[in-house]
């Protein structure tokens, strides 16, 4: 696969014909891709489509059947889970989750929280925060890495519409403030749009990418965006094939194997 | 109604054995709540009797076989949960059990061979028979013990969150996991003289669950919980001596009344703090 990137990013991950299978179930086939800093990836599919297979092999989590994951070297990686239960026989405040290594200074650990707007949590025990506030905490002590590459996994699952958009634009907001590349899987298509720089619909193979910035020029798209139902519609519509799909990114596998976008709605 | 100031050579060196012990139940009983291991503390203290008897067969150091079987355990136990289809807590089911059988056979066997094994006083302990040259092994091993747990400490912490965001952090989970397993081991060693075999899950459990009740950050219960234990083996050794109580027992029964008058303190506390804000 021909990857292009207009950003001046640097290559941070590359991962090659990456194949995965658990008790002879075909999980993922022949997958490639490279994640370059400065640039923000969003995978998308339909249930049981292979994202969390995907960057769970990504992190090193779990390793690949077959093909192969190449990481820069000494890749620092920030990797935000869909939620995390804390053992209620832990005490545990945010403070000591962020500071689990004892490498932070308190004022870096509430520095960093008020990046992410939630200072107010520095002392809270873990076991009282909301749904909500647990994304943002996560992401908090991803970010306290520093790291090079924030890997999100459907961060916004459970929260309304006002809060999914100030999540995203958290999100853009430390992508441009850190430089750092990132890569989330979401359901959230619409609102998704215009915090990605590329889309990557994943159903086993991938089926196919796009730069949905330039969809975003489309005045139909402006018209739209911030409208949940017009908005996945409007997904489809740069998925059916009829649109242009900047041809430096599909391979020819790709074009007649979409059918499966159906399953997204 | 004894002196403490005249104390007999034996209470200070009971004195002395029962605070090792404190300094390391308290730590590796926190991470033993944390990750929700107690069975696996029982299954190793069953085992170390199988240890003690051939240790002596041997003619070795009783707490030289306690580890190595400990580690004997503990590589089992790794390798059976890696074949993913019985749980947990039906493996260290299996395990305990027949270590413990196993112990009983071999003790009988070398029993019958001449070598004079008390077995009450490894069920229970022998405190108060506490001489130099434990007291001088007991330390050592709790100096080692503490050494390393408090390298592993913030990793223990990490995996005891959350196993996979401390694998992406870089933790071995793994590793840390094993030298926690054998750490463990080393501190039933260090108990076996103290409260014996059937009580040592005790004192990992009970001075750490106490320190629970109260404390706000992991650091802080680890703290707490050695000086929670050091109370009871204050406590235990004293109505010990006055009332001629097992000295194990005793410091065990000591560390349940700390956590029951604990427990009724605070929840009468957080009782009245309900029905304060409820008006």
């Amino acid at each position: 696969m021909i990857e292009q990137t207009d950003q001046a990013g640097t290559l941070l991950l590359t991962a090659e014909n990456i194949g995965f299978s658990v008790r002879g179930k075909t999980i993922l086939t022949d997958v490639s891709l490279q994640l370059h800093s400065k640039e923000i990836i969003t995978l998308i599919g339909p249930n049981g489509a292979g994202k969390t297979s995907l960057i769970r092999i990504l992190l090193g989590l779990s390793h690949a059947t077959t093909g192969r994951v190449k990481r820069e070297e000494n890749l620092r990686i920030g990797y935000v889970p869909q939620r995390i239960q804390v053992p209620d026989v832990m005490p545990l405040r945010v403070c000591d989750f962020l500071n689990v290594a004892g490498l932070y200074r308190m004022d870096q650990c509430q520095q960093i929280l008020e990046e992410v707007n939630c200072d107010y949590l520095l002392y809270s025990p873990m076991q009282n925060i909301s749904g909500g506030e647990m994304q943002r905490v996560l992401l908090a002590r991803a970010l306290l890495k520093m790291p090079q590459l924030l890997v999100l996994d459907e961060p916004a699952s459970g929260m309304d519409i006002i809060g999914q958009q100030s999540l995203y634009e958290t999100i853009r907001n430390i992508r441009d403030k850190h430089d750092c590349g990132v890569l989330m899987v979401s359901h959230d298509l619409h609102l998704v749009m215009a915090a990605t720089d590329r889309v990557i619909c994943l159903n086993t193979h991938i089926c196919c990418t796009g730069h949905p910035d330039d969809v975003s020029e489309h005045p139909e798209y402006l018209k739209l965006f911030g409208d949940a139902i017009e908005g996945l519609a409007l997904y489809s519509h740069h998925h059916d094939h009829e649109h242009d799909l900047q041809g430096n990114i599909v391979a020819s596998e790709h074009c007649h194997s979409c059918e499966h976008n159906q399953d997204m709605k | 109604m004894m002196d403490i100031f005249h104390m007999d050579s034996f209470i200070l060196y009971a004195l002395a054995a029962g605070m090792a012990l404190a300094l390391v139940v308290g730590p590796l009983g926190s991470v033993v709540i944390w990750r929700r291991m107690a069975y696996f503390g029982d299954t190793l203290a069953h085992a170390a009797l199988l240890g003690v008897a051939l240790a002596v067969a041997a003619e070795q150091l009783p707490m030289a076989g306690v580890v190595l079987i400990g580690v004997v355990i503990a590589v089992l136990l790794f390798w059976l949960e890696k074949q993913r289809d019985l749980s947990t807590d039906t493996l260290l089911g299996i395990l305990s059990h027949s270590a413990l059988a196993l112990g009983l056979i071999v003790l009988s066997v070398i029993q019958s061979q001449g070598y004079n094994i008390n077995l009450m006083s490894y069920l229970f302990g022998d405190l108060l028979a506490v001489d130099r040259s434990d007291l001088v092994l007991m330390y050592g091993a709790a100096f080692v013990i503490l050494l390393i747990f408090s390298q592993l400490l913030s990793s223990l912490i990490s995996i005891s969150v959350n196993e996979e965001l401390a694998r992406v952090d870089g933790v071995a989970v793994e590793k840390v996991r094993f030298i926690f397993m054998i750490l463990l081991a080393l501190v039933i060693a260090v108990a076996l003289k103290v409260v014996g075999i059937l009580l040592i899950t005790a004192l990992l459990i009970i001075p750490a669950a106490t320190a629970r009740l109260f404390s706000k950050s992991p650091k802080q219960m680890v703290l707490s919980s050695v000086l929670l234990a050091a109370i009871a083996v204050v406590l235990g050794l004293y109505s010990s001596l006055s009332w001629d109580f097992p000295t194990g027992p005793a410091i065990v029964v000591s560390a349940s009344c700390l956590f029951f008058i604990l427990r009724v303190i605070l929840s009468c506390k957080s009782e009245k703090m309900d029905s304060v804000s409820a008006e």
